[in-house]
């Protein structure tokens, strides 16, 4: 098995390279390539995703205006919505994505240690989008059960889609987890046991940190999610009772006893939660990059990032039950989750901290991946901060389903890791495309979206407030609500109906770019990271040509004194390092 | 590297090992990935047992006495658990032969592997034999995933669904099995350096579907 793969060969003996178009573009084992396909897959769902809040964000703006959207339309949009951005483009595009083209070059490896097995998963993760994409055309629609699917009403009479679209969701779920653990399992074996001579796990770039302890959440959340949906099948399909109580449905006994839809909320959010820290580290790990490198400056207190991802990590998974407040708990439990939740702020803290004070006194370089980075610094603290609230069980009992969660997790979960894929694109294009983009249409790509979604989301934090409630297809005549809320829901939908816009800018960057960019330099940012050190721009297949790089140091010697530089890459040799600093910080 | 550095101990130490040159663990990528493969798989066995314990306290309905349920009658004389404790008995000398055949690998013996291999190989699909009758015989008594004759239909539900992913488990490792142990006796293994490690990587899959099936013995029939 490990023969076959050329992962850490040291001379590429026997080494096919793929010839035909088919095997290089398409059947491609190359972990870049695979890269590219799960990017522009996930890109191309998410752009469906954001397509639907633009016609929720109509309907709530501009209510008894547009007769396409029925409530049925409506709760089908919120779910496909929240669904597809949660997993099928910010799982994909981290972990299969960034994950893919990362890890090998970061860790100086020719590529994932199974790469048929990699290309398999993009295949099948290929399998599951169709699967999701073919539930809105079947007879009865996508489901519209909410991206939580709770049982009963996930699959009971009333709610959409409970006749096919249901079972695609839960079926593409399915095809979802399997792909994602193929690629996982290589993501994880490749970190842990392909890095090159001297690459420590001390000295890895904290990109690979992040993605490598979120592929391990997802290796060990996803199984959660697999089990209820195939629990949940069971009670669609066959009438079993696993979530489903003895109920009636429209006045008739539709056949259920004795099951447990409390159990499903357990095991959901056994997965859902892992799942936020499955996009936020990978997220806090390219940020960490962004910012030390466009800042010159080493990240503030390495080790305790990379401890304080493993922390939140391991945390992650003992505090699920917080999602559950309102649905009633013994009132120790809810002591119990609040206090870890609370917990799980600190070593969050600490690392917003450390973003802050890595920018402190750098040099700091407003490019475009910049930007975006201390953009996210903003938006995290931002969603962060609501987060304190949401965790605490009083607090949280008035404020539940209703905008002042949406706000909370779109700033937490949503803005902030989009914000990081957009800086991250923009920092690595130049490596993957071996183009440069347009920096004057980056910079107002950045404005418009880091303003426009704070002109989204800050009133909606009021609405909540005010109690305006979560999945609601129209207000009605709800008195307690004043007449000026609906005035604010028409500004919420001009302003997302302006970011969704402003993504144009993105899309003619990326074709501009291609098209007639300038050629980029190998390391255009004055990076230390391996992949910045490639012989290629882009890299070409097995990475490093003959010989694998060497790891001498950390991944953040900037600006090291009596060095001809303001950087010095992972693979220079410690003879041509300064004094004290061959082997770099901290690392002795 | 090269450098001589001062190993630094305690807690420190750990750390400075774990996160040492290139590789974590001094074991080839295959076997690394089948395990922690296999830390994931217990994750979702873990729910399934979870979720089925959790059914079990929220029904309303009496739970089945799972020793009259799974009974034998031989000879007019009614054995409590007698197929299962024979099923259990098949899957856990499967294992021994497992470990025969990874032994037998790794002193490079292709003709011993390939049958202990083969054995193995035989016993488990013996053991999704035995379980299919079992099957056969609760269905023809009126147990169905939605409903049973003796109580909670969750009993059912919970028993098909379980014992029906751990049964895909053990079709899919005897599958393995069999493509390794016709590799290893086709010399397959010869052109890559004669190395058996692969043995080992499918051992270390059948000894966990062994396990498992240890957790659901202990946690349905005789809870
Ligand atoms: C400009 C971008 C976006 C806009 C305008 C938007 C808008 C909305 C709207 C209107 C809802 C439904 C609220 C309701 O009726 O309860 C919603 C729900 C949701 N959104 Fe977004 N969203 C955006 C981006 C994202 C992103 C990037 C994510 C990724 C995490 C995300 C995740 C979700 C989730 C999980 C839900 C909950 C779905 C549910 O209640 O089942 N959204 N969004
Ligand atoms: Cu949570």
């Amino acid at each position: 098995m490990g023969y076959v793969a050329i992962a850490d060969r040291d001379h590429d003996i026997e080494h096919h390279d793929p010839d035909t178009f088919i095997t290089k573009y398409i059947w491609s084992q190359d972990h870049k390539v695979i890269a590219i396909q799960y990017g522009i897959t996930a890109i191309f769902v998410g752009v469906i995703a954001l397509i639907l809040s633009a016609m929720m964000r109509l309907q709530l703006g501009f209510p008894d205006t547009f007769s396409f959207i029925t409530p049925e339309n409506y709760y089908q949009f919120v779910t496909m919505h929240g669904m597809i951005m949660v997993i099928y483009l910010l799982t994909a595009l981290f972990l299969g994505g960034f994950g893919n083209y990362l890890i090998p070059l970061m860790c100086g490896s020719r590529d994932m240690v199974f790469p048929y097995m990699n290309m398999l998963s993009f295949w099948v993760y290929l399998l599951s989008v169709i699967i999701l994409l073919a539930s809105f055309f079947v007879p009865g629609g996508s489901t519209g059960a909410g991206w939580t699917l709770y049982p009963p009403q996930a699959i009971m009479q009333g709610t959409p889609g409970t006749d096919w679209g249901i079972i695609l969701m839960l079926a593409s779920l399915g095809v979802f987890i399997i792909a994602f653990t193929m690629g996982g399992l290589n993501y994880v074996t490749t970190v842990l046991q392909a890095r090159c001579r001297g690459m420590t796990l001390m000295r890895m770039p904290l990109s690979v940190w992040g993605i490598f302890i979120a592929t391990v959440l997802g290796l060990l959340a996803f199984p959660a999610l697999l089990v209820s949906a195939i629990m949940m099948l069971l009670d669609k399909t066959l009438m079993t009772s696993f979530f489903m109580p003895a109920i009636s449905s429209f006045g008739q006994d539709p056949g259920y006893t004795g099951g447990s839809p409390i159990l499903f909320q357990h095991l959901f959010w056994f997965f859902g939660h892992p799942e936020v820290y499955i996009v936020a580290l990978p997220a806090f790990g390219i940020v960490s990059d962004l910012l030390s490198t466009h800042a010159r400056k080493n990240i503030f207190g390495y080790r305790m990032m990379v401890w304080a991802i493993i922390a939140i990590g391991g945390l992650s998974f003992i505090v699920w039950a917080h999602h559950m407040y309102v649905s009633g708990m013994n009132p120790y439990f809810g002591f119990f989750f609040a206090t870890t939740t609370l917990i799980i702020a600190v070593p969050t803290a600490l690392k917003v901290y450390n973003w802050v004070l890595t920018l402190w006194e750098g040099n700091i370089h407003l490019r475009v991946p910049m930007l975006f980075a201390i953009g996210f610094i903003f938006t995290f603290i931002h969603g962060g901060l609501t987060g304190l609230f949401l965790g605490n069980v009083t607090i949280d009992l008035p404020l539940s389903d209703t905008y002042f969660v949406v706000a909370h997790f779109h700033m937490v979960m949503g803005v902030s890791p989009v914000l990081v894929v957009f800086g991250a694109i923009y920092h690595w294009w130049p490596k993957i495309t071996g183009k440069m983009y347009n920096e004057t249409l980056g910079k107002w790509h950045f404005w418009m979206t880091f303003l426009g979604t704070y002109a989204i989301y800050l009133p909606m934090h009021y609405l909540g407030f005010q109690g305006v409630p979560r999945r609601y297809f129209a207000m009605g005549n709800t008195d307690f609500m004043p007449a000026s809320a609906q005035d604010l829901n028409a500004w919420i939908t001009l302003s997302a109906l302006f970011v969704a816009f402003t993504q144009i800018l993105f899309f003619i960057n990326v074709f501009w770019s291609l098209k007639s960019g300038k050629k980029a330099d190998p390391n255009p940012w004055d990076a230390t990271t391996l992949e910045w050190q490639t012989p290629d721009t882009p890299p070409k297949h097995g990475n490093w040509g003959h010989d694998l790089p060497e790891c001498h140091r950390w991944a953040y010697d900037y600006s090291v004194p009596g060095y001809p530089d303001d950087f010095i890459p992972q693979n220079v040799p410690p003879e041509d390092a300064p004094a004290g600093r061959q082997h770099g910080v901290p690392e002795h | 590297m090269s450098e001589a550095v001062i190993e630094p101990t305690g807690g420190a130490g750990v750390v400075h090992d774990w996160s040492r040159d290139k590789q974590v663990f001094g074991v080839p990528w295959g076997k690394a990935m089948m395990w922690i493969f296999l830390l994931s798989d217990t994750f979702i066995f873990s729910c399934f047992l979870v979720g089925y314990m959790m059914v079990r306290i929220s029904t309303t309905d009496p739970w089945p006495n799972p020793s009259e349920v799974f009974g034998l009658t031989v000879m007019g004389q009614s054995v409590p658990l007698l197929l299962i404790a024979i099923m259990t008995f098949v899957l856990i000398t499967s294992s021994g032969t497992m470990a025969l055949a990874v032994n037998m690998g790794y002193r490079k013996d292709r003709k011993k592997t390939f049958w202990l291999m083969l054995a193995t190989a035989v016993l488990g699909a013996t053991f999704v034999g035995m379980q299919a009758f079992e099957w056969t015989k609760l269905i023809l008594e009126g147990v169905r995933p939605w409903e049973n004759p003796f109580g909670a239909a969750q009993f059912g539900s919970s028993f098909f669904m379980i014992t029906g992913f751990h049964g895909m488990h053990v079709s899919a490792g005897v599958i393995y099995l069999l493509i390794v142990a016709f590799r290893v006796r086709n010399g397959f293994y010869e052109k890559r350096g004669g190395n058996y490690e692969i043995v080992e990587i499918a051992g270390l899959y059948w000894h966990f579907v062994d396990l498992v099936w240890v957790f659901i013995f202990a946690f349905f029939y005789l809870w």
